[in-house]
């Protein structure tokens, strides 16, 4: 993005100064080939700016570079910075860089008539050309003023070694004491005036935070805020993390949340990779544990994790992490878990956002945590947490690192208004909240949002086991939602009348069955009595048959005895 | 370029303590340097005759002698001998101060 807008700005050449941070904000570097003032108060950390743009310029750009030195001798110099990993004795061994200690002792010097810096000139002119050096630094010049009288000359000779570096085609950092209403105490932003950075290092209720800005930048667009920097064992970075922007790239791949019913609730898969995650509720909700099934998930499929706590110490968050069954000490000694725990207290928030950036920068963890952030707020404003935050989330959706916040709420605010009002800044937002009912504290879970993913709507009763964290279902019923024993009293209850609705259907199943069998006996004797009936009237028939057939034989005998003429003719009549 | 260095040696140089021994600054022949010899030049042969010894320099030739004795304004007169070292910078037009800088009590 900086060489395009160089390319584009074709007027103005920069030198890159190898300085994290630095080279976004100005858009590339220092203006090439002129002169920079950096300006600030005792301490603010010019002299270091000054010797960082050196060494990395002889180290990573292979441009050598002169220190000249006001105050400090090279051996105090290399001590100083010694303590920030530059070796000088290896650059100036390798004529990488040479460093003029320039010592003027006023009690020594009398002036007597006109005189010039040309003795100046010729020393650095010499210096430059004995090492064909590309970067200058002079620090501080202004002590010039201090030692040699005359300062109407100083100033004339002052305008002309300016020029003289600028026809020369140095890159000079030239540093400046900050002056009471001016940028420097001899008013040196008139000379150099391309390109001026302030340096400057406030104490806002105890705690100190480095600030950057560049004042001016002439033929050049620059970031024009307050940049926090930080001064550490990897020397000076500034922070200006505002200018990715909005421009990550996003990815579709889902990554569990360590809790199978979470899963299942956010769409059956989990969060999105490199989206953020807001966890928030009151004390006590559970907030930590699920940001520790968060990590051992990562840390199961390999993935490395940091973990940045604010209100535990780590050998606390493990033990207590153990005791629902989640051993983070093993992700320790893998070396697949880091944990970075700070009081909020011990710097400021950007010193803070500083090095969580560095360790992010570091460790390259796919997954992030950080617990609490609202207690980053017991250092800084609202709006300071707010805007760090941003910047933070912009660095890790950059890097796609998904990341998971927890934010206490507090018992009598809304709960659905974080603290820090970055409840925007989430993609997801797991809300735990207590449910009282009956003399009970439960907790329950909810999903408030989750962009871009089907979510679930329903409330979750949020369990703390000895196996983790479990989700279940809450009772939902005529007598609304029920939580903890008075879920499970009215789940009893339930399974009750159920039992006894179930008992009673028996009942009658048994009364129809003896009534059923009752009717078929009737039945049955029916038809034996039908049976009877029928058995004897066919006695009765047969009788009768026999009897006819008796009486008919008794006839013929009769007929026979009595000599009738014929049978046939006693059949006519 | 005039050698002005050698036009500068003070004459019957003895090899006592109470030999002054002085080195002149300059960056070439400029007008301030030329100006500054020859005020340098005046005020040794009234105040110090015999007993002094200039060695003029020209960073112009040994830019590497600027360090030595941490010379920035061109021309510096610097004392070396007596002790403690002194440097009076500027042309040496104001033969007072010049005095009081190389600490030479002025004769009566």
């Amino acid at each position: 993005m900086a060489k395009e807008k160089t390319r584009l700005l074709r007027g103005l050449q920069k030198v890159r100064t190898g300085i994290e941070g630095l080279d976004e904000i100005t858009n590339g570097g220092l203006p090439k080939g002129r002169p920079t003032l950096v300006c600030g108060g005792a301490g603010s950390g010019k002299t270091l700016l000054g010797m960082e743009f050196l060494v990395r310029g002889a180290m990573q750009f292979n441009e050598p570079g002169v220190f000249m030195s006001f105050e400090e001798s090279a051996e105090e110099l290399t001590k100083n910075v010694a303590s920030l990993g530059f070796d000088l004795n290896r650059l100036l061994a390798s004529k990488k860089l040479l460093v003029d200690y320039v010592h003027i002792e006023r009690s020594e010097i009398e002036e007597t008539g006109e005189y010039d810096l040309e003795g100046l000139f010729i020393r650095l002119g010499n210096a430059i050309d004995s090492i064909g050096a590309k970067r200058v630094v002079l620090d501080t010049i202004e002590s010039l003023f201090a030692g040699l009288p005359n300062p109407s000359i100083l100033r004339a000779e002052l305008r002309r070694l300016f020029r003289w570096l600028k026809k020369k085609g140095m890159t000079a950092v030239i540093t400046g004491e900050r002056g009471d209403n001016a940028l420097t105490r001899h008013g040196l932003e008139e000379y150099v005036s391309d390109c001026v950075i302030l340096l400057d290092h406030r104490v806002l209720n105890q705690i100190s935070t480095r600030r950057l800005r560049i004042v001016k930048y002439r033929g050049s667009t620059h970031g024009t805020n307050e940049f926090p920097f930080l001064i550490d064992e990897r020397g000076l970075a500034v922070m200006p993390i505002t200018s990715l922007g909005l421009k990550h790239t996003v990815t579709s791949q889902r990554i569990p949340t360590g809790i199978p019913r979470l899963d299942s609730m956010l769409g059956e898969k989990g969060y999105f990779r490199g989206s953020s995650i807001l966890v928030s509720g009151t004390a006590g909700t559970g907030k930590t544990s699920i940001a520790a099934h968060f990590i051992d998930a990562a840390c199961r499929r390999g993935e490395r994790s940091v973990f940045f706590a604010f209100e535990e110490s780590p050998s606390q968050i493990i033990r207590n992490m153990r005791s629902i069954g989640i051993d983070l000490q093993q992700w320790v000694g893998k070396g697949l878990l880091k944990f970075h725990a700070d009081r909020p207290t011990v710097y400021g928030l950007e010193a803070h956002l500083a090095s969580m950036h560095k360790y992010i920068d570091m460790f390259k963890p796919k997954v992030v945590v950080v617990d609490p952030v609202t207690n980053l707020s017991t250092v800084a404003s609202e709006a300071d947490v707010k805007s760090m935050l941003i910047r933070l989330l912009d660095q890790m959706k950059f890097s796609q690192i998904t990341a998971l916040f927890t934010t206490l709420t507090a018992p009598t605010s809304s709960l659905e208004l974080t603290e820090v009002g970055i409840s925007s800044l989430a993609d997801t937002w797991l809300l735990l909240r207590d449910i009282e009912i009956g003399g009970e504290r439960n907790r329950g879970l909810y999903i408030l949002k989750s962009r871009g993913m089907a979510h679930s709507n329903q409330i979750r009763e949020f369990l703390l086991t000895d196996k983790g964290v479990d989700l279940i279902d809450v009772y939902v019923g005529p007598s609304g939602v029920l939580t903890g024993s008075a879920r499970i009293s009215q789940e009893s209850q339930e399974r009750d009348i159920e039992s006894i609705h179930q008992q009673e259907l028996e009942r009658r199943k048994m009364n129809v069955e003896t009534k059923r069998k009752a009717l078929e006996a009737q039945i049955a004797s029916l038809r034996a009595q039908f049976q009877a009936e029928e058995q004897e009237l066919k006695k009765l028939t047969e009788q009768e048959k026999m009897r006819q057939n008796g009486v008919s034989k008794l006839r013929e005998k009769i007929a026979g005895m009595r000599k009738e003429d014929s049978n046939s003719e006693r059949r006519k009549r | 370029m005039k050698k002005k260095a050698g036009g500068g040696t003070g004459k019957n140089a003895k090899p006592n303590a109470d030999v002054w021994e002085l080195r002149l600054y300059v960056a070439g022949q400029t007008p301030k340097s030329l100006a500054a010899f020859a005020n340098l030049k005046k005020i040794c042969e009234e105040h110090l005759k015999g007993r002094y010894h200039i060695e003029v320099v020209d960073l112009l030739k040994n830019p590497q002698l600027a360090s030595g004795d941490q010379i920035l304004a061109i021309p510096t007169l610097v004392r070396k001998l007596p002790a403690p070292l002194k440097k009076i910078i500027g042309d040496l037009s104001n033969t007072l101060r010049v005095l009081v800088g190389l600490d030479v009590r002025p004769k009566m």
